[in-house]
């Protein structure tokens, strides 16, 4: 098992600009130059983006005061807030309804309270309002205060979409051409995005009332798409939408709500969708689909995940011992699972194969709790909750966002990256921390799909900048044909370095 | 021959027959269930539960009740086959044709027997004053105890002969008996549970409507039956109670409650065998690769995929076997054992390719009848000159004349009656000589390339039916111009053509007719692609077929295919593309929520196009520069290059 402890001590005082001969340089280094890549790197402050000034709904406090008659107002209740604001309304005006039924609807909505307030301790999620729903399971941290809301890269090529603060998105590719920026009426708290794979154009939006999928020609050189080349896709009763997923093929997307006990499988051209539902948990927060398509992960608010089969469509259940899934992320084999909950500082791993039908327990691959480095000024404490995982396309490096203490000023949030080997046991190996420039935090990061000297790492700060870290390594060959010798290779040439590292794991 | 057919039957037999069957007893086998719930929620009473209960328990297990479960199941063994494909209709007419077509009233008359039965039923299990037709009373001035007739049994039983009139009027319109496939699989018992909330929620709004609807339709016309019924039964009317055709009559709480009761138990039970028939129909079927005997040849999948019946089950066995069974897939790659043949892959390959091509000719032969009707309306001015220099090359067009019906696949009612679908065949048959020239070298416009061997008599199109479609009369009534044109072109011909068009201009103007014989927007769009889920699993088979053999194909079978099949998806994407050009064909139907009738037919268009863009990326993703070893043509090559680049 890992621990912080073994990792190099981080550099604080520059930002990480990339990784060569197993070494994480910083800026500080003298002659060595900025990114070879040529990523468009935007920053975006809170002051540019205006959010919005006013809650949903709640237009009413601009207008005047009118008294409607009873049946405008109740006829009014109904449609805004349905069977709660009815009642509400009726109890509200109880001197011009008859007394029994202002009483009779005094005591229905108290039953109704106490009910959704016992279900509400069943699963105490469903108490909060959607935006802070959307920022508790959000895989951005600190959702509701960053001015970046979500990144996704383009599976294919040098493009990626960034959800902003002011609900919009904007599109950038890697030479210069124009970058289009998305607007929806829908498009509220977006809390997720995702490329379609296997296709140029399509990017589903996690919305707060609905799901858009925005067909975004790559030839045309509009900046302002219409909302015409967006679909909408609601489902009653689903929202607010906190994660989707694509299956590796492109054929389906699934989307996840916290307060709806299924989730959505829809066929996104056909405008279709096949509830699944499964009751325990309480609702869905986070999916991630295995690259290889086979298996599906649920994570529910409860303290239990689930890992659904993508054939038949059964599931596991994976009742966890104290917090539920907080972020997992895949092999790129679709083999193994790492998963992070909440409340621990640990990373575990769920090993699957098809000839001994799963795993039967999960095993521990690291472990994060506070560690303190010293520094030039001060002492650095790192380690915490993991906040999101992330893992490279060739499976050859683990990206962990630790959440840090806001109290304490010595203590950030960082990014943790390892090493990560498959023979001949699975282990995970320290390489370094990934440091942002003076005061910035991390906030999110993903791996590029297909970068080829290795591995990018892209980290949206919480100064709104985004930047890329470039991983430069030989592969150990996981994603070629001829895996297993040149694996077998690289192993057998290096016995010192990896007999080094075991000798400091243990 | 004789052989081969009954095998094929059998395997039909085994396989759908089957499944219809066991489908019908599952939902014999859940009629105690609903009938159960049914009971508890007709006698329900709020003050005393415990009567109630008791009450219901005795009912349950009384012989009349166990008797109208036995009229029950004998109701629900009737059934009536679903669709795979879609039937649509293409103007009102149609749809007014379908609904008074002799089978469809006898199907008609046949619910409403049914929803009389079930009714009765029904009425007879609440019991009270529902259960018999006719009883005692006393009349009014001489004090005799007579027999009377009991309207509150006549309303139930008139109701349920209204709703199975209703449910089988909706299984035309809405596509009830369309079956459409999940884009997922599933067990059938999740499936089933996770459909049942919808189908009651379903069943429950469709017997509220009907309940308004009836009470509507008794209101005004609940005299007729009621008094013919007591004159011919010699009953007689009970003038001391309200009479039900009445407001005050029909507004009875307990009335209108059982009432809607009634008709959800009703719409419940149609609607539980429609969903267990759907998920026991689409559920996949897994027919062997191939097979070490040879009486069980015809069993296989190569074999399977030919056949008509089974087209569809083939289809969806095929695209599941290209992307989770590895060892299948190697069974399709495998060489036969003695010669050595890829028989296996060049079948499949085969008809998947003959499949999407038939798809690709029905397109281009829709767009040029879209095409000719604008060419037609903008050359309206000059038209007599050109007749005779035509009327020599006509001839030479005869050879398309002839209006075949129907691909094999369409609809029975593939209502466009202008898009001439005769050429598709012809066609074909001309495709399948001659492999290579075709669609080799036609990226531009297949259209034209279709034509490319008499080019010389292009102008065919051009001559006198011109001033025919003068008015924007519907496309149907340019039917008769085109096939004059084509069959016999002289001035005659087109004077009576004139004289018939200028009838049906004045006809145009009526607008009753124009509303029945208007083709309804995107209708003939949809009909193109009613059989479309067949396409888009030929084309995930194929694409995932080809993207695995990268890696599993030892033998290269597939190597050898490989330019026909990026070809034939670059033409239909080409077709597709036209098509979505076209006036309707990009506008999205509206959702209806919660209806048994299933809408996914209107989208499959959109499906089909993203199925095919997705089959090219991944091919394209898979081979990626090896692509251009692969001899194809220059604009084909052109278009990958496009998806090389994800620029689609």
């Amino acid at each position: 098992m890992c621990s912080l402890g073994v990792f190099p001590a981080p550099v604080t005082a520059a930002q990480t600009l990339f990784e060569r001969n197993n070494e994480l340089l910083s800026a500080l280094h003298p002659g060595e130059h900025s990114q070879a890549c040529d990523l468009p790197s935007p920053q975006f402050t809170r002051d540019t983006l205006k959010g919005h000034s006013r809650p949903e709904s709640s237009s009413r406090s601009v207008f005047l005061d009118q008294r409607d008659t009873l049946w405008m107002r109740s006829a009014g209740a109904w449609r805004d807030a349905g069977l709660y604001g009815l009642l509400d309304e009726i109890t509200n005006s109880a001197e011009e309804v008859p007394r029994f039924l202002a009483v009779g609807s005094a005591c229905v909505l108290a039953l109704l309270r106490w009910a959704s307030s016992f279900h509400g301790s069943l699963f105490p999620h469903l108490t909060l309002s959607s935006d802070e729903m959307v920022a508790e399971f959000s895989q951005m941290l600190d959702w509701s205060d960053s001015a970046l809301r979500s990144f996704a890269w383009h599976p294919h090529t040098d493009k990626f979409a960034v959800a902003l603060l002011d609900d919009s998105i904007k599109i950038y590719k890697s030479n210069s051409s124009p970058t289009p920026t998305l607007k929806h009426r829908c498009q509220r708290s977006v809390c997720a995005l995702q490329w379609k794979p296997l296709c140029g154009s399509a990017l589903a939006v996690a919305c707060q009332s609905c799901l858009l999928i925005w067909h975004v020609d790559p030839a045309s050189l509009s900046t302002r798409p219409s909302s015409g080349c967006a679909q909408v896709l609601s489902h009653p009763g689903h929202s607010p939408i906190t994660s989707i997923a694509w299956s590796p093929t492109g054929s389906l997307l699934v989307s996840a709500s916290p307060v709806d006990t299924s989730m959505m499988v829809w066929d996104v051209a056909a405008e279709s969708a096949v509830p699944l539902q499964r009751v325990g948990g309480g609702g869905v927060t986070y999916l991630s689909w295995s690259p290889d398509g086979s298996r599906l992960l649920a994570a529910t608010p409860s303290a239990l995940f689930r890992v659904w089969e993508t054939r038949m469509w059964t599931c596991e259940r994976w009742p966890c011992l104290k917090g539920s899934c907080q972020s997992a992320c895949w092999s790129p084999d679709g083999g193994c699972l790492l998963l992070s909950m909440q409340g621990e500082r640990v990373i575990y791993a769920l090993t699957f194969s098809d000839l001994t039908g799963g795993p039967k327990a999960a095993s521990v691959v690291a472990d994060l709790s506070e560690t303190t480095f010293p520094g030039p000024d001060g002492d650095l404490t790192v380690g915490g909750e993991v906040c999101s995982l992330s893992w490279d396309p060739r499976g050859e490096r683990l990206a962990v966002l630790l959440k840090g203490d806001s109290q304490a000023d010595n203590h950030p949030s960082v990014i943790a990256v390892f090493k990560t080997r498959s023979s001949p046991v699975f282990e995970l190996l320290p390489c370094g921390f990934v440091m942002g420039e003076a005061g910035a935090e991390p906030r999110f990061m993903q791996f590029h799909p297909h970068f080829q000297h290795g591995a990018l790492l892209t980290v949206c700060w919480s100064d709104g900048r985004i930047s890329h870290v470039p991983f430069y390594f030989s592969s150990a060959g996981l994603l070629g044909g001829d895996s297993p010798q040149q694996a077998l290779a690289s192993n057998t040439t290096n016995p010192s370095s990896n007999k080094l590292y075991t000798e400091q794991i243990s | 021959m004789c052989l081969c057919e009954t095998k094929f039957l059998s395997i039909y037999f085994q396989v759908v027959i089957w499944r219809a069957v066991a489908s019908i007893a599952w939902s014999v086998l859940l009629l105690p269930v609903t009938t159960a719930v049914f009971v508890l929620l007709s006698r329900f009473s709020l003050f005393h539960p415990i009567q109630w209960i008791s009450d219901c328990t005795s009912l349950l297990t009384a012989s009349s009740t166990i008797f109208s479960l036995v009229v029950l199941c004998g109701i629900m063994s009737l059934f009536v086959f679903p669709l795979v494909v879609p039937s649509i209709p293409c103007s009102r007419m149609a749809l007014l044709g379908t609904v008074l077509h002799p089978r469809q009233c006898v199907h008609s008359l046949v619910y409403c027997t049914m929803g009389m039965l079930v009714m009765w039923c029904a009425s007879v299990t609440i019991g009270g004053r529902y259960s018999t037709l006719g009883t005692p009373c006393r009349q009014s001035e001489s004090g005799e105890v007579v027999t009377c007739l009991n309207e509150y049994h006549l309303f139930l039983l008139l109701a349920g002969a209204f709703m199975g009139y209703s449910h089988s009027f909706l299984g035309v319109v809405q596509n009830m008996y369309y079956v459409s496939f999940q884009p997922i699989q599933q067990y059938k018992y999740p499936r089933f549970k996770g459909c049942l909330p919808m189908v009651v929620k379903c069943s429950v709004i469709q017997a509220l409507y009907s309940a308004r609807n009836f009470a509507a339709l008794y209101f005004f016309f609940g005299y007729v039956p009621k008094t013919w019924i007591s004159s011919t039964l010699n009953l007689q009317i009970d003038s001391s109670l309200q009479p039900l055709d009445s407001l005050t009559g029909l507004l009875d709480f307990s009335l209108l409650y059982h009432l809607s009761i009634s008709g959800a138990f009703l719409y419940l039970t149609w609607y539980l065998t429609v969903l267990l028939f759907r998920i026991y129909v689409t559920e996949a079927y897994s027919f062997p690769v191939q097979s070490t005997f040879t009486e069980d040849a015809e069993q296989c999948l190569p074999k399977v995929l030919a056949e008509k019946n089974t087209l569809f089950l083939a289809l969806q066995d095929l695209a599941l076997l290209s992307q989770h069974s590895l060892s299948r897939r190697l069974e399709v790659f495998n060489l036969s054992q003695p010669g050595g043949h890829p028989h296996n892959w060049n079948a499949i390959s085969g008809e998947c390719l003959c499949l999407l091509s038939e798809l690709t000719q029905r397109l281009v032969a829709h767009q040029d009848a879209v095409a000719s009707n604008g060419r037609v309306k903008s050359q309206s001015a000059s038209s007599d000159t050109r007749s005779a220099s035509s009327s020599s090359s006509g001839t030479e067009d005869i050879a398309e004349t002839p209006r075949l019906s129907v691909p094999v696949l369409t609809a029975p009612f593939t209502p466009d009656v202008d898009s001439p679908f005769s050429s598709p065949a012809i066609r074909r048959l001309v495709g399948q000589q001659d492999p290579h020239s075709p669609w080799s070298g036609t990226v531009q416009s297949p259209h034209i390339m279709r034509r490319g061997p008499k080019l010389w008599s292009a102008s065919t199109g051009e001559k006198c039916p011109v001033r025919l479609l003068g008015e924007k009369g519907s496309s149907r009534f340019s039917v008769i111009p085109l096939h004059g044109l084509e069959t016999s072109v002289n001035s005659c011909s087109c004077h009576t053509l004139n004289c018939s068009a200028q009838v049906k201009s004045f006809l145009a103007k009526r607008v009753l007719i124009m509303y029945l014989f208007n083709k309804l927007p995107e209708a003939s769009s949809q009909a193109l692609f009613a059989d479309s889920q067949a396409h888009i699993w030929a084309l995930q088979g194929l694409s995932h077929l080809v993207a695995a053999s990268f890696s599993e194909d030892q033998f290269g079978v597939v190597q050898t295919t490989l330019p026909n099949i990026l070809s034939c998806l670059v033409v239909l994407l080409e077709a597709v593309d036209r098509h979505f050009k076209l006036p309707h064909a990009s506008s999205k139907p509206v959702r209806t929520l919660c209806s048994m009738g299933d809408s996914t037919y209107k989208t499959l268009r959109f499906a089909l196009r993203a199925a095919l863009k997705t089959a090219i990326y991944k091919i394209t993703t898979t081979f990626g520069e090896h692509l251009n070893a692969v001899n194809i043509s220059t604009e084909h090559r052109k278009r990958l290059q496009q998806f090389l680049e994800f620029k689609e």
